[in-house]
């Protein structure tokens, strides 16, 4: 929160922070305020709206949000503060004298109801045919307050056009209440500025650039603003559909493949606490719907680890022993569409840093409509793959034109989490109640190191897993106990760790074609860096423009969304640090159980090396099938 | 409507006084003389909000930091509101005087000029007076000899919103950024423009300033009320022989005020603009005066043969459009006040949605984000309440016995 707020500030309005004494206990550093006659002390600072959480005091709101700057324009949040003429909104007071607070006196109820009527009149949409249905903030302010009928009207068409041209986000502004969470989510949280409130009055309304179609615009389709809106204004481009009528047609082999952080989350749609894994239950609720085939992306994200691995110790080998200038580091991960898509936007110019190594979801694609399609002797035409995925930008990624190196569309389409939860209670499935199984085969179960892709610096944990072994010939738990790489996680905006190579080992089998020896690294620091959510991948990117000490790091890992994908922007709604924090719980333990831990240690990895991929890692023909290319979209739209 | 060039006179404001003579006053005293000198004369802000000039300045006297600024709010978007103009465009020196003193107590170098984007024709006259003064060492390093006294100004024209009159959105204009009113606490005294401590005051405000540095705090409270101490700039307009800008004191009666400007067979007077009250014949011995009708200088006068429909009508379109739009209650509040008017005007509204409709006024008075808001439903809560047969009834709206 305190970090956001000292970031750049939304272009509508800035926000202000009254900092939070250090120390409370000194005179000056908490104040004693009275709510509804009950005296408490707080630090000086604290909004009302926290004090009054803090001792259980509901207050009802709707353009806060924990992860956002302060707005205070729904209003909905007003309490009286004595000797003040007018309500003050509790979200946006900081308490800094011994007020005196009541928070439900019969102006500040008739306030609130008379805000909740004005916003339903204007409110076009039915709640029975919105995905917000029962997970809608407007809608449960109407039951709140009991609203049973339209005391000041209600408009009876539509004032907008729904925009779907996004492959990702879906605006519906009929829906919208203008709380401008997706604004500050846009502007503040990302650093992106797609959208902000235009024209005035009566007129005022959220829009983009001169209010051109979201695909047009500089959007990176990470879906934050979805997870931030508190209605069915903002909505992720939804292919159950499709998905159901593949699955419905006889003639086609319907494969899914789920990436870690929708196993953390889902069960949050079923009513779950935040940080309950599903994986087992999951996979049994997919067969049941009738997918015929159920993968784990945490085998590509393996696979992920072997290429991009690879393909760093050649850029460093090209740079550190054949002096080459050309060579470009750092090498920056290309898992997150949401980042490839913002570097592409902002940082054209550094698109040669970008991995070439393709998403995980994209390289399974490929592997599933070449490798397995001729394993398995299906017709690749035959075969729909469909990718459950944490992000709405997975959306807009396999519907690049570049990802199609099977000779079709690798991956046909992306599912969130919150579209597939919603697949299995069509199904008539409750998920939590499911029998446990595992994934099919040929790819079987994966590593943990894919697993922990799912959280921010899991990537780099698990490529550092696999590059020290494979240096080093010792074991990751010599360094780090239990193979847990501690500086790497937490949620600490950027990351930086450097790891001194002081010895090194044989060039594994699979690598001496590139490599003769590995002394070259002896003596080499490696150094590393993590970034979550775009505004701090834009410091980092600042920093490295800068000739600052990120140019001189050797691999970054970055991620669009905040958390990393387990806070991506198919993720079950509300979200919150709390919420991220107990979902990348959830990973990090299912991930200790597991028997196999480094992706070079997964055999069905070794497995595809030998038989189908049997050039090795970054080979011709791996380069044709999992790696790819950028395009240099730069800033400005026509 | 043409402002006929009256004769300005005035105990106060158009009283005499010589360029520079307020600076030189002022610098040949303490920081904390000038603030007690303001708080004797216990002059209250005449944008309209009425807040004490010297506790605004000496809060922003008092904060910490090393950028300060003094802002001239010359919005004036007020409907019915011509006074700042005038004062501008006829007596520059009083209002660029009173900014260098301010500038001196509170600790500003920089005092900008909001300037309403329509008074674009008096940027050029404004900077030419300013470089008359630079000349003068009226501004610039040392001024005026007074060792460390650096002090400039500068005009920046504003883009046509009335809610950049509102302090906190004219900073955020300032600034570049969308013009919204910001959330409250932290004031602009401590966090305003640029973040730094910054005192926002009336055009009027200021040029009332070097009078009273000049010539006492108890000369300017012999005039006015107890509560209102001198005298105020009206721009009055309307249905009357001579409407204009008059100086009178705090204190006249709204029948004085029309007797003055020949107003006759009067109906209503808005007190206030379009944000203000709107008074009926029965209640025009009232006094202009912060305890009493307040103003921020605007009077609209209206005869018998105004329909009070229309001219509410006027009001609210004015709000509908000029709402920021960032908060619910004025944003979709003046909507439905506004469509209420319109339900009225064809007269089909029931007794019983207007009264709806004037609670819902209520609650925007208090739960509005600013003081546009807050402040918008002033004309129909008061046109109805006193007007209540004339509107309620018309176009036979009541006849129907609907309620
Ligand atoms: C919607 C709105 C419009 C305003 N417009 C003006 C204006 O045009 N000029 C002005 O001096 N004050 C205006 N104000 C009042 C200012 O917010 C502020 O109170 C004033 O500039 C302070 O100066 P003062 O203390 O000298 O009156 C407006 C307030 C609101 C809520
Ligand atoms: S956004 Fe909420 S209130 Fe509106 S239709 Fe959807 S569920 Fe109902
Ligand atoms: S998807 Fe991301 S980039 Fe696009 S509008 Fe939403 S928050 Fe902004
Ligand atoms: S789109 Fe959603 S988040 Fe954005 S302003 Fe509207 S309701 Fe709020
Ligand atoms: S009261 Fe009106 S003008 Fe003021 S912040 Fe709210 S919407 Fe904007
Ligand atoms: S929640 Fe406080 S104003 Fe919206």
């Amino acid at each position: 929160m305190e970090e956001i707020n000292k970031g750049r500030a939304p272009v509508s309005q800035k926000p202000h922070v009254i900092e939070k004494p250090k120390h409370p206990e000194y005179i000056g550093g908490s104040v004693k305020i009275q709510i509804n006659e009950k005296d408490i002390v707080i630090p000086t600072g604290t909004t009302i709206l926290e004090a009054c959480r803090e001792n259980n005091i509901h207050i009802p709101t709707l353009c806060h949000h924990p992860d956002l700057c302060v707005a205070g324009v729904c209003r909905l949040c007003v309490v009286e503060v004595e000797g003040m003429r007018t309500l003050q909104a509790s979200c946006a007071f900081p308490i800094t004298a011994p007020i005196k607070i009541h928070t439900s006196t019969a102006m500040v109820r008739k306030a609130r109801k008379h805000i909740i009527d004005l916003l339903l009149s204007e409110h076009y949409g039915e709640c029975y045919s919105c995905f917000r249905n029962n997970n809608c903030e407007l809608q449960s302010l109407a039951k709140e307050y009991g609203v049973d009928h339209y005391n000041y009207g209600h408009i009876t068409k539509p004032r907008f056009e729904i925009d779907n041209s996004s492959y990702s986000v879906v605006r519906d502004m009929d829906k919208c209440v203008l709380c401008k969470r997706c604004v500050r989510t846009c502007i503040d949280l990302q650093e992106v500025g797609v959208l902000e409130a235009i024209d005035r009055g009566d007129l005022t309304h959220i829009g983009t650039f001169f209010e051109k179609p979201l695909a047009d615009v500089i959007c990176i389709n990470c879906g934050q603003c979805i997870n931030r809106c508190p209605t069915g204004a903002l909505r992720a481009n939804d292919p159950r559909d499709e998905i159901w009528a593949a699955i419905d047609d006889p003639t086609k082999h319907v494969v899914i493949q789920t990436a870690p952080s929708p196993r953390a989350a889902i069960g949050e749609e079923f009513g779950l606490e935040p940080g309950n894994s599903l994986t087992g239950e999951l996979n049994t609720a997919l067969r049941r719907i009738g997918f015929d085939k159920v993968f784990d992306t945490n085998f590509t994200a393996d696979l992920t680890i072997m290429e991009e691995g690879t393909e760093l110790l050649l850029r460093l080998y090209k740079a550190l022993v054949k002096g080459d200038k050309t060579a470009i580091v750092p090498q920056f991960t290309s898992c997150s569409p949401g980042w490839v898509k913002y570097l592409e936007h902002f940082y054209s110019e550094y698109v040669d840093n970008l991995s070439t190594a393709k998403s995980p979801q994209q390289m399974f694609g490929a592997i599933i409509k070449t490798f397995y399609a001729q394993e398995e002797k299906i017709d690749p035409k035959d075969i729909v793959t469909v990718a459950v995925m944490p992000c709405s930008a997975k959306k807009f990624e396999c519907n690049r034109p570049e990802m199609t190196d099977s000779g079709f569309k690798d991956v046909d389409y992306g599912l969130t989490t919150r579209e597939l939860a919603q697949m299995i209670k069509e199904a008539g499935i409750h998920l939590p109640e499911m029998p446990k199984s595992d994934f099919d085969d040929p790819f079987g179960n994966a590593s943990g190191a894919g697993l922990i892709f799912g959280a921010t610096g899991g990537v780099m944990e698990a490529a550092l897993r696999t590059v020290i072994e494979l240096i080093t010939g010792n074991k990751v738990e010599s360094i780090f106990e239990n193979a847990n790489i501690l500086p790497i996680r937490g949620f600490e905006g950027v990351r930086y760790v450097e790891l001194p190579i002081t010895e090194v080992g044989s060039v594994p089998e699979i690598l001496k074609h590139f490599f003769p020896d590995w002394n070259w690294l002896k003596g080499v620091t490696l150094k590393v860096a993590v970034a979550h959510g775009t505004a701090n991948a834009k410091k980092v990117m600042e920093d490295i423009k800068a000739g600052g000490k990120f140019s001189e790091c050797h691999f970054i890992e970055f991620m669009g969304c905040p958390g990393g994908c387990l806070g991506g922007g198919g993720q079950p709604i509300p979200t919150s640090a709390e919420i991220r924090a107990k979902r990348a719980e959830a990973i990090y333990k299912e991930e200790a159980e597991l028997p196999i831990r480094k992706s070079h240690e997964n055999p069905h990895v070794t497995y595809i090396y030998e038989n189908f991929l049997n050039e090795g890692p970054c080979s011709h023909k791996s380069h044709e099938l999992l790696h790819t290319h950028y395009v240099k979209r730069g800033k400005y739209i026509a | 409507m043409e402002i006929k060039k009256l004769e300005r006179n005035g105990k106060i404001i158009f009283s005499e006084y010589k360029r520079g003579g307020g600076i030189i006053k002022a610098l040949s005293m303490k920081r904390d003389e000038i603030l007690f000198e303001l708080k004797d004369s216990k002059l209250k802000g005449r944008g309209g909000a009425g807040f004490p000039t010297s506790t605004k300045w000496m809060l922003t006297a008092a904060s910490i930091s090393d950028e300060k600024y003094i802002i001239c709010n010359a919005d004036e978007g007020e409907p019915g509101t011509f006074k700042d103009r005038v004062l501008l465009s006829e007596y520059p020196e009083l209002v660029f005087d009173g900014m260098v003193i301010g500038g001196y107590t509170i600790g500003a170098k920089l005092g900008i000029v909001y300037l309403r984007g329509e008074y674009e024709y008096l940027q050029k006259p404004l900077e030419d007076y300013l470089n008359e003064m630079r000349e003068d060492n009226l501004l610039g390093k040392n001024i005026l000899g007074k060792e460390g006294f650096d002090f400039d100004i500068e005009i920046f024209l504003g883009s046509g919103a009335y809610v950049c009159g509102e302090e906190t959105a004219l900073i955020e204009s300032l600034e570049g950024n969308r013009g919204e009113a910001r959330n409250r606490p932290p004031y602009p005294v401590n966090t305003g423009y640029n973040g730094k401590p910054t005192s926002v005051n009336n055009v009027e405000t200021l040029a009332t300033i070097p009078h009273i540095i000049l010539k006492g705090a108890e000369w300017f409270r012999n005039t006015g009320t107890d509560k209102s101490s001198g005298s105020k700039l009206f721009s009055i307009s309307g249905d009357c022989d001579k409407p204009g800008v008059y100086e009178l004191p705090w204190g006249t009666t709204i029948n004085e005020l029309l007797d003055l400007v020949e107003a006759k067979n009067i109906k209503a007077v808005q007190i206030g603009g379009a944000s203000g009250f709107c008074y009926p014949k029965s209640q025009f011995d009232r006094k202009l005066a912060y305890e009493d009708a307040a103003t921020g200088g605007s009077i609209i006068i209206f005869n018998e043969n105004r329909n009070m429909v229309s001219v509410l009508k006027n009001f609210m379109e004015f709000f509908v459009e000029e709402s920021c739009g960032q908060c619910t209650p004025c944003r979709i509040g003046n909507t439905k006040l506004l469509e209420g008017v319109k339900q009225i005007e064809k007269g089909v509204h029931t007794f019983s949605y207007i009264n709806k409709l004037r609670d819902l006024g209520k609650t925007m008075q208090v739960a509005s984000k600013c003081g546009l808001g807050q402040s918008s439903p002033n004309a129909f809560i008061s046109i109805l309440d006193n007007f209540k047969d004339e509107v309620l009834n018309y176009n036979n709206g009541g006849a129907n016995g609907r309620n």
